[in-house]
């Protein structure tokens, strides 16, 4: 399976995810800078963590008119899985692949620290390795992780069974606790917390990696069949 | 040259808390009588003014870029450039 990472200026968790890929599940993988037009030969997307650029005007306002942009809309259509983590959330929301939006943290504050989410979802592409219901240690890292969308938003995304993950406590204000949410049809994962960033227990946790063994085992399922 | 002015606030539903943080300063100094504060941001753009579409090319970049309809409302007003 062959992942791209998309590089924006400003990117800061793209080399984490690189070797996600790499290390983690050993399948292939390439940065791809923001400047290019295209993904063909590529089965998944994921776009990392940071501040590209600068989160001048909004959090991945400018990086949502990039010229890399259409072929990652070009992906979500086509189905295959595309993973926005952090920055990358952000971006998927500024580009309407996935509702509502990211606004400032409640207090205000940076919050940089292991939380416990719950899986509200195991049937998508990105989950499906993990239990129902399970409750996972991912860090967040992020000033900007405030997840709003309107009353009509959110019973879609609940009748729709779109929300993925959930604190399991009101760490930054956001709307029902949601930490992650995908688009209707499961392959478009937006989430505030770094799986990437727990891959090895030497580092606190590992339960980020069966987020990649989803993503792997779900597209070796579909090849196969 | 035309210059438009455009005002992007967050919408009265979103909660603003460095409007809240500034508001807490204010009061701070001493001036409890401010109620609220919100912060917004502020653009000049200088276009040509007498291209038939320059309403809806601003109107465009506002929703496209400058604001996002999800939280934030915008206004925009023309200035000719005279009176700059």
């Amino acid at each position: 399976m062959k992942f791209a990472v998309v590089v924006f200026p400003g990117s800061n968790c793209d080399k984490d995810l690189f070797f996600a890929i790499k290390d983690g599940i050993k399948e292939e993988v390439e940065l791809v800078n923001f400047q290019e037009t295209s993904l063909d030969g590529f089965d998944a997307v994921l776009i990392p963590g940071g501040f590209s650029y600068g989160d001048y005007l909004r959090s991945g306002a400018i990086a949502g008119h990039a010229p890399i942009i259409p072929a990652i809309k070009q992906m979500a259509a086509e189905g295959k899985p595309v993973l926005g983590i952090c920055n990358g959330f952000q971006i998927l929301t500024e580009i309407g692949l996935l509702p509502g939006a990211l606004i400032k943290n409640n207090h205000n504050r940076f919050i940089c620290e292991t939380v416990p989410l719950q899986v509200m979802n195991n049937q998508t592409q990105f989950t499906s390795e993990y239990e129902a219901d399970q409750v996972i240690d991912i860090p967040v890292a992020h000033g900007e992780g405030n997840y709003y969308c309107d009353e009509a938003t959110l019973k879609e995304l609940k009748d729709n069974d779109q929300i993925a993950f959930k604190y399991q406590a009101d760490i930054n204000g956001s709307v029902d606790y949601i930490a992650g949410i995908t688009n209707k049809e499961k392959n478009v994962l937006g989430m505030m917390p770094h799986p990437e960033r727990a891959l090895e227990k030497l580092v606190g946790s590992d339960d980020g990696l069966k987020m990649f063994q989803s993503i792997l085992k779900n597209h070796m399922d579909r090849v196969n069949q | 040259m035309t210059l438009v002015k455009v005002y992007v606030t967050y919408k009265k539903s979103i909660l603003d808390p460095q409007g809240e943080a500034v508001k807490k300063a204010v009061h701070g100094m001493g001036f409890n009588d401010v109620e609220d504060i919100r912060m917004g941001k502020y653009f000049e753009i200088s276009v040509d003014g007498d291209s038939p579409t320059v309403k809806e090319d601003i109107e465009t970049i506002c929703d496209q870029l400058l604001a996002n309809p999800n939280m934030e409302t915008y206004r925009y007003e023309f200035v000719e450039s005279e009176e700059v």
